[in-house]
């Protein structure tokens, strides 16, 4: 039973991928079918995981060196769940857009199976524990998603997938690189194995390529100038996975690296220029979304910034001084932090998604009295907002607490500021959208009507945002399972 | 001795095809010198015993990328566009710098570890295959494999969304107009039956030899590229059944083994005594996905109106 719930999540969108390039008339079914079958099987892993602790499979039955193992624990386990219960939405949300009527069209073949294999990828590098194969991993996802950027089949799509792909490739070789070092070095590739042994120069050199080639692929600061116009030019959907899932495999994957294979060669000028790149990330994409008058554009530079957050974790969790109370707060604030982004960016991309097909462009003012017009799309903006500003009672607001407490009790109150200042910036290119939405004012004449079907789609995905914030106890202990040492007791000895 | 004076001089020509393929002057000669580039890492991957690696890097490589490639830049050509503009990447240049010097001294510093060559070996009885590679390829890390080929599909699917819409459904490619008596239509009724039994060989040797789905694949779609340019075969379109089953049916199957063996309780395993049966016919699967595959990729995708 293990080895198909540990699988069927990465078996399941490949089967569906294939079969909707082979028989694209079925295409969108099959993909919204795929979608909540394995958001049903990866419920039932993370009850199984919560029951039994972490589970292990060893693919083909050849245990590491040799084979491939996938392993489930809290952290792996939680990322699919949120991850699936996106998906599920997003491909039900796709339907009015790419599915075919009658004659098969370009977008509506490519569409189906590029999000499968993206979500097949997604899986993928949550569940694997071998170096190569999350490089192939990556691979899969981020091409899809490069082609998913491309889909509207405009010049300036175009041009925006192809400078993702220029920085994306670059992440890629020099992942491939540090993984073929870590081979060369240990004669394994198995994150497990690979933490039991005294790791050496090498070593360093390979983390240092794999995290330099993950920090790209997750638009950390300097590297994040592909994102913005990438997230903005694709079509809503698309844009709800590119900005909501796609920068969190590669997270996960540093998570793997930092607190798993390698917490001995944390050094403390590591973990201060991750959090200080991540900092200038939260204020410096907070200072641009405030800058724009396109929707689309204000979401896309958010992301940017809440991916920075993400990034405090390594001072916050791994700093300085044995075991401490508060590393496994933050550590666990992290993934608080990547699921309420998630579900609220999501939802915030599908709902402006709406927007522009009502309003017929994404440019501020065509926003004024919308939430008369539109109200349940608008609610369900209002309510992610809401997250992603972190104010109370949101998935949002627990995660920037947990942080905002390991950093008063650790003494590092620098990184307290960054999370203070960047939920007031948050609030400010926040506010203008909310303002112009729900203004007393404002012309809803000529408004192409939306079905109130697609409006609880967003809604749905941003009430679970919240939920998180609500019932965060049973999240929080569910990623203590199997946690790593060293997300306990720091990086730094 | 010999051997030692031949790898220097491999080395020396990989350093200046590397530096004049970045260094050229033109688009057209920079992909010229990559495509030496690919040949000499090639030869090198033999000079490692790497006869594996070193058919893959020739056909894939040198080969099908080279030929990518020069279609860019003739499409460029045709768009009018002009040269790249020819200023120095400074910083580009530094990173690139410092990260060899950061490769070569790990490189040097590495521990003498013995590599998974005795557990492979080990392994090999009842993995399906007598050749490492594949067995390493087909049934040990088949979870690589079986994403890789489908990132061969994910590609192509991405490379046919870049098709104007109202050339959906149309023939892959450009037209090719080509002389009846010319060199291109002798060569491209001459060649293609010798590449088929070539790439049919690769594949079927696979399972002793070097060889395998990815070299076989290739070379058999560069029969199907040469008898497409010459005239011979035309592409089907990209709306085809057949066509899509050929693109699909690799992985299908491959994926339908690996789920036979969960229920058996192990994903992607193979049982011993039929290994060698189901890795022939996975490699004899992807084989067929993977030259169709890379054959569209070279002509890409619809261009004119259906």
């Amino acid at each position: 039973m293990t080895t198909l719930l540990l699988s069927l999540p990465v078996a399941l969108p490949l089967l569906a991928a294939l079969l909707a390039v082979a028989a694209s008339r079925q295409a969108a079914g099959l993909a919204m079918a795929t979608g909540f079958l394995v958001l049903g099987l990866s419920v039932w892993l993370a009850f199984e995981v919560a029951a039994a602790g972490p589970i292990t499979i060893a693919l083909g039955g050849w245990e590491a060196p040799l084979g491939i193992v996938l392993r489930a624990d809290g952290l792996g386990a939680g990322f699919l769940v949120v991850s699936a219960m996106v998906m599920a939405v997003v491909l039900v949300a796709a339907q009015p857009s790419f599915e075919d009527q009658g004659q098969e069209s370009r977008a509506g073949f490519a569409f189906w199976p590029l999000a499968l294999l993206l979500f097949a990828g997604l899986n993928t590098a949550f569940l694997s524990r071998d170096l190569f194969n999350l490089f192939v991993a990556l691979e899969l996802l981020t091409l899809s998603a490069i082609a998913l950027v491309a889909i509207e089949g405009k010049a300036g799509s175009v041009t925006a997938a192809l400078r993702y792909m220029v920085f994306a490739l670059l992440g890629s070789v020099l992942f491939l690189l540090g993984a073929a070092l870590a081979y060369a070095a240990h004669a394994t590739l198995d994150i497990g194995l690979l933490a039991q042994v005294e790791l050496g120069w090498p070593m360093a050199a390979a983390l240092a390529l794999m995290t330099m080639g993950l920090a790209i692929k997750t638009a950390l600061f300097p590297f994040h100038a592909w994102l913005p116009p990438a997230h903005a030019g694709a079509p809503a959907p698309a844009s709800a996975m590119l900005s909501a899932l796609v920068p969190k495999a590669s997270f996960v994957i540093l998570l793997r690296l930092w607190f798993d294979l390698a917490p001995e060669l944390a050094s403390p000028l590591l973990l201060a220029v991750l959090g200080g790149l991540g900092a200038v990330a939260v204020i410096h994409g907070s200072l641009l979304a405030i800058g724009q008058d396109r929707l689309k554009l204000i979401i896309a530079y958010s992301t940017v910034a809440q991916l920075g957050y993400l990034f405090l974790v390594f001072p916050l969790a791994g700093g300085a001084g044995g075991a401490q109370p508060w590393s496994a707060g933050a550590w666990t604030a992290a993934s608080f932090h990547a699921f309420a982004h998630m579900l609220a960016k999501a939802a915030m991309f599908l709902a402006a998604g709406l927007f522009l097909r009502a309003v017929g462009h994404d440019r501020l003012e065509g926003l004024r009295g919308l939430a008369r017009a539109m109200p349940i799309a608008c609610f369900a903006f209002g309510l992610s907002a809401i997250s992603l500003m972190g104010l109370p009672l949101s998935g949002g607001f627990t995660a920037k607490y947990l942080l905002l407490t390991s950093a008063f009790a650790s003494g590092q109150w620098g990184w307290g500021l960054v999370l203070v200042a960047g939920g007031l910036l948050a609030a400010i290119y926040l506010f203008r959208p909310l303002n112009l939405m729900f203004s007393k004012e404002g012309a809803a004449a000529s408004l192409t009507p939306v079905p109130r079907w697609e409006q609880v789609l967003p809604l749905l995905l941003a009430l679970a945002a919240v939920l998180l914030g609500l019932f965060s106890a049973g999240p929080f202990a569910f990623l203590q399972i199997g946690r790593p040492g060293a997300a306990a007791e720091g990086l730094l000895p | 001795m010999i051997g030692t004076a031949l790898d220097l001089v491999v080395v020396a020509l990989l350093v200046a095809a590397a530096l004049a393929a970045v260094g050229a002057r033109g688009l057209f000669a920079g992909v010229v010198f990559f495509v030496g580039y690919g040949v000499f890492v090639a030869i090198a991957w033999l000079r490692l015993d790497a006869i594996d690696v070193a058919l893959a890097e020739a056909a894939i490589g040198a080969g099908l990328t080279g030929v990518l490639l020069l279609g860019a830049v003739g499409h460029l050509t045709r768009a009018g566009a002009g040269a790249p503009p020819r200023r120095p990447a400074i910083p580009l240049a530094l990173a690139c710098a410092g990260i060899s010097v950061m490769l070569g001294w790990a490189v040097l510093s590495l521990p003498d570890a013995p590599g998974l060559q005795a557990p492979v070996a080990a392994a090999l009885p009842g993995s399906g295959s007598t050749n490492p590679v594949t067995s390493v390829l087909l049934n040990f890390r088949a979870f690589d494999t079986l994403l890789e080929s489908i990132v061969l599909l994910a590609v192509l699917v991405g490379v046919w969304a870049l098709a104007p819409d109202a050339a959906w459904g149309g023939r892959p490619g450009l037209v090719q107009r080509v002389r009846p008596d010319g060199v291109l239509a002798g060569f491209g009724r001459l060649l293609p039956p010798l590449g088929l039994l070539v790439g049919v060989y690769l594949v079927w040797a696979g399972t002793k030899q070097p060889g395998g789905a990815f070299q076989g694949g290739t070379v058999l779609a560069a029969v199907w590229l040469l008898a497409s340019m010459a005239g011979v075969a035309r592409a089907p379109r990209v709306t085809s059944l057949i066509l899509r089953a050929a693109l699909v049916a690799g992985p299908v199957l491959f994926l339908a083994v690996g789920m036979a063996g969960a229920l058996g309780g192990s994903f992607l395993g193979l049982r011993p005594d039929w290994a060698a049966a189901l890795v022939l016919t996975i490699e004899v699967g992807l084989t067929l996905s993977i030259a169709s595959a890379l054959a569209l990729l070279v002509l890409g995708p619809p261009e004119r109106p259906a």
